[in-house]
């Protein structure tokens, strides 16, 4: 914007509208009237994010809409659960397109494997770290794309070279910098050009990135502070009734008798619904429905799982963990130089069943009717909800349709569609739409669980304390198995030991291994990290047990382990020396460290912690290095 | 019964069971959805709003125990001072990452700052207790509201 004279009448721009002039060319007006940093925000703001599904006379790729007026539209592949990724997402595309932040709207894409897969998970889901990888280079491409057919138009109209025209801020100028076309003016000639290949188009040099690297405004935060974000939890269809559901509280059991004239007694109750594992309660709103529910008083046929207990659980997993499982990582002789250690270390590690308790409870709302399945729903898999519903429908694909919303917090749980064909099961014997909500209960009792884990280590130290010889055992049920069968090969889950089997340290000596252990009746999922999650406390802790034995600092320990892995090495240095580690402390602080490689970025963290005289543990500080590198 | 209930300065009237609870009043029968569900028992503060200036949680207070009381929700609250600044705060320190805990977290913070103008840590640990943020914006909630304080 600092090469335009803002004083000269821009060409083309007399005729285009007010909005456009915001949206198309916040340069000329926008900062003039709301000034760079005082955007004014609560319901003076149109909210930047919207699930209507746009159109426009340009629509280059399934990322991007520009309408005459304008108005820009980013289409979000990934799903937006407090990581951050709508903006993050809108920068890469912003960052080519040549838009400010302040001038893009950010849409829920529609379920669409074809157009919106993730290019690491190779379907539309959002999880395992990997949208920013993901799409570090098709959004950009995406975005570059677009910027150079609106330059190709405006070029083509003064009949100059492209290459001459400048894109900034949502308007493209000619060489001299007198002649403008806000990209609104452009998106008729611009959708008549030949789009060219994604990977032909030039990409900016890193030093040019105006956006991408910056520390840009989330887009998603006014509408998040005064009540206006939708969750899918917060949909309106008109017509629609809300459902509590009961399913059996324990998994595999049916319901057995349910006093259906009681649940209709209650003022607000329309209907009882009863599926093979379930029963929902239809009514005017939730207050009615779950007192319908309580009082149709269910009693259930609680079927195989009846009597197990988390005791018969981990004995299970005891059991089994004595036995060596798939390898997942073999370096050296370890059984040689265990036997030959000067010092040996063993450590069972249990890790106990989680459940991801996301703030939105589940929920989902569907209208099924003759020829058509409509779904309102927060989910991290769109179009494994589209399959699922066309399925139990008999509906084709195309008749199915997801209207995906911001989810009030995912960790994996959102992975999972069990909720949506709860609620799909009820819908199809609903004449009206219908919200089907979980109460915190059930979403606690009927969650996806992060495996019980059971894991067997043992270290052998040298006279000097090094860990010459390193193994570990993971046992616990495979989520990959059941969800990525594929990827489970030769018994090894890949998550299960990811953390594990390649620790940042040098250890000439390892060996880690998996035994698979299902246990009876509880469902596990991927939960907030996965693998890593659970791998990096038990091999960090274990990795502090082992330093104490060796009568060393934690720090300098795992200094001495790192000579190979720089990155590693300076993210650890980093936070120790930012946490003061080794300078003193108050009475009853101590200091912790752990170091990780994980989903392509190093971390360390140094966390200050007191434990007081009744044993409480108060945080007082953590800090933390990251080093997510840039591809 | 019929209950006449005064919401955002406006008084609305709803046929709902004496028991019913406001949170569900708001949300599935006045389609005011900014209030939100979280746990249904007081336990998360997701649900928070005032009445009569004070924060309650909407879950389990029944519709009949109202009366004439001034139900304050999310919608309104950036229209008075302390729910402005804290709105503002929350935007200018990036408080917000999922969101849903978001609207108690700001009523619960509004209600403070109008009972304690200058919150020290301790006060704002005691208003903010109630108020679970899963992904952990805890942090930037109390620099957010001391933030707001000094507006």
């Amino acid at each position: 914007m600092d090469t335009l004279n803002l004083n000269e009448p821009a060409s083309g721009v007399a005729t285009t509208s007010r909005r456009a002039f915001l949206q198309g060319g916040s340069l000329f007006l926008g900062f003039a009237l709301l000034g760079a940093n005082s955007k004014a925000v609560f319901a003076a703001t149109a909210s930047q994010v919207t699930g209507e599904e746009i159109k426009a006379p340009f629509e280059p790729n399934a990322f991007i809409r520009i309408d005459p007026k304008g108005m820009v539209t980013l289409v979000m592949p990934m799903v937006e659960m407090g990581q951050g990724v709508y903006t993050a997402m809108a920068m890469l595309l912003a960052e080519e397109l040549e838009v400010d932040l302040e001038q893009v709207q950010l849409q829920h894409a529609p379920a669409n494997d074809a157009l919106y897969a993730n290019p690491i998970l190779q379907n539309q889901t959002t999880g395992a770290s990997t949208t920013i990888r993901a799409f570090w280079t098709p959004l950009r491409q995406a975005g570059a794309v677009a910027r150079t057919l609106l330059v190709a138009a405006a070029a083509k109209k003064w009949d100059v070279d492209p290459a001459t025209c400048l894109a900034r801020k949502g308007v493209v100028s000619d060489a001299s910098g007198s002649l403008h076309f806000g990209y609104g003016e452009l998106v008729e000639a611009a959708a008549n050009l030949p789009v060219p290949a994604a990977n032909s188009v030039k990409l900016k040099d890193p030093k040019d990135f105006t956006l991408i690297g910056t520390r840009a405004k989330r887009l998603d935060t006014s509408i998040k502070v005064d009540g206006r974000a939708a969750f899918g939890i917060d949909v309106k269809v008109p017509g629609m009734k809300i459902a509590a559901i009961a399913i059996s509280p324990v998994f595999g059991g049916k319901p057995k008798a349910v006093d259906e004239a009681a649940a209709l007694g209650v003022k607000g109750v329309h209907q009882v619904v009863k599926t093979d594992e379930a029963v929902a309660v239809v009514a005017d709103h939730m207050g009615a429905a779950k007192k319908g529910l309580e009082a149709a008083a269910i009693q259930w046929d609680d079927g195989p799982n009846a009597t197990v207990s988390s005791a018969d659980i981990i004995k299970q997993l005891d059991e089994a963990s004595k036995q060596p499982g798939a390898v997942a990582r073999k370096d050296g002789d370890v059984e040689k130089t265990l036997a030959g250690a000067a010092q040996r270390i063993d450590a069972i590690y249990q890790l106990p069943f989680l459940a991801h308790a996301t703030m939105e409870p589940m929920n989902c709302t569907v209208h099924v009717q003759k020829d058509s399945c409509d779904i309102w729903v927060g989910t991290q898999v769109p179009t494994l909800a589209q399959a699922a519903a066309s399925k139990l429908t008999g509906l084709p694909l195309d008749k199915v349709k997801v209207n995906n919303h911001l989810l009030g917090g995912g960790f994996g749980r959102r992975l999972e569609i069990d909720g949506i064909v709860h609620a799909v099961k009820v819908a199809m014997q609903v004449d009206s739409p219908v919200k089907v909500i979980w109460s915190r209960e059930e979403d606690i009792q009927h969650d996806m669980y992060r495996p019980y884990y059971y894991d067997r280590l043992s270290a052998g130290l040298d006279a000097d304390g090094k860990p010459v010889a390193w193994t570990h055992r993971v046992s616990g049920s495979s989520i990959v198995a059941r969800y990525i069968p594929p990827l489970f090969k030769d018994g090894l889950d890949f998550d299960a030991v990811d953390g594990a089997a390649q620790p940042p340290y040098a250890l000439p000596n390892i060996h880690v291994d998996y035994v698979r252990v299902e246990p009876a009746g509880v469902p596990t999922a991927f939960w907030r990290g996965v693998g890593p999650t659970h791998n990096i406390f038990v091999v960090e802790s274990f990795m502090d047990e082992v330093a104490h034995a060796a009568k060393q600092d934690p720090v300098a320990y795992r200094k001495a382990l790192l000579g190979d892995n720089p990155r590693a090495l300076g993210v650890l240095t980093l936070a120790a020396e930012k946490a003061g580690w080794g300078t003193p402390m108050p009475e009853g602080h101590g200091r912790g460290v752990s170091v990780q490689f994980a989903f392509g970025s190093y971390v360390s963290q140094v966390a200050e912690v007191e434990v007081a005289a009744d044993g409480s543990v108060k945080v007082h500080r953590i800090v933390c290095a990251v080093d997510c590198g840039l591809q | 019964m019929a209950h006449s209930i005064k919401i955002n300065g406006t008084a609305h009237n709803v046929d709902v069971d004496d028991d019913t609870p406001l949170l569900w009043v708001l949300r599935d029968v006045l389609g005011m959805t900014g209030t939100k569900f979280g746990c249904g028992a007081a336990l998360c503060g997701a649900c928070t709003v005032h009445i009569d200036g004070v924060a309650t949680r909407s879950c389990v207070t029944t519709i009949d125990s109202i009366g004439d009381s001034a139900v304050t929700t999310i919608e309104a609250i950036g229209e008075t001072p302390q729910g402005n600044a804290l709105q503002k705060a929350w935007l200018d320190l990036e408080v917000v990452q999922c969101g849903y805990c978001q609207s108690g977290q700001v009523m619960s913070a509004a209600a403070l700052l109008t009972a304690t103008p200058k919150p020290t840590d301790a006060d704002i640990d005691g208003a903010m207790a109630g108020n679970v943020c899963r992904c952990g914006t805890y942090q930037r909630i109390r620099a957010a509201i001391k933030q707001a304080a000094e507006a």
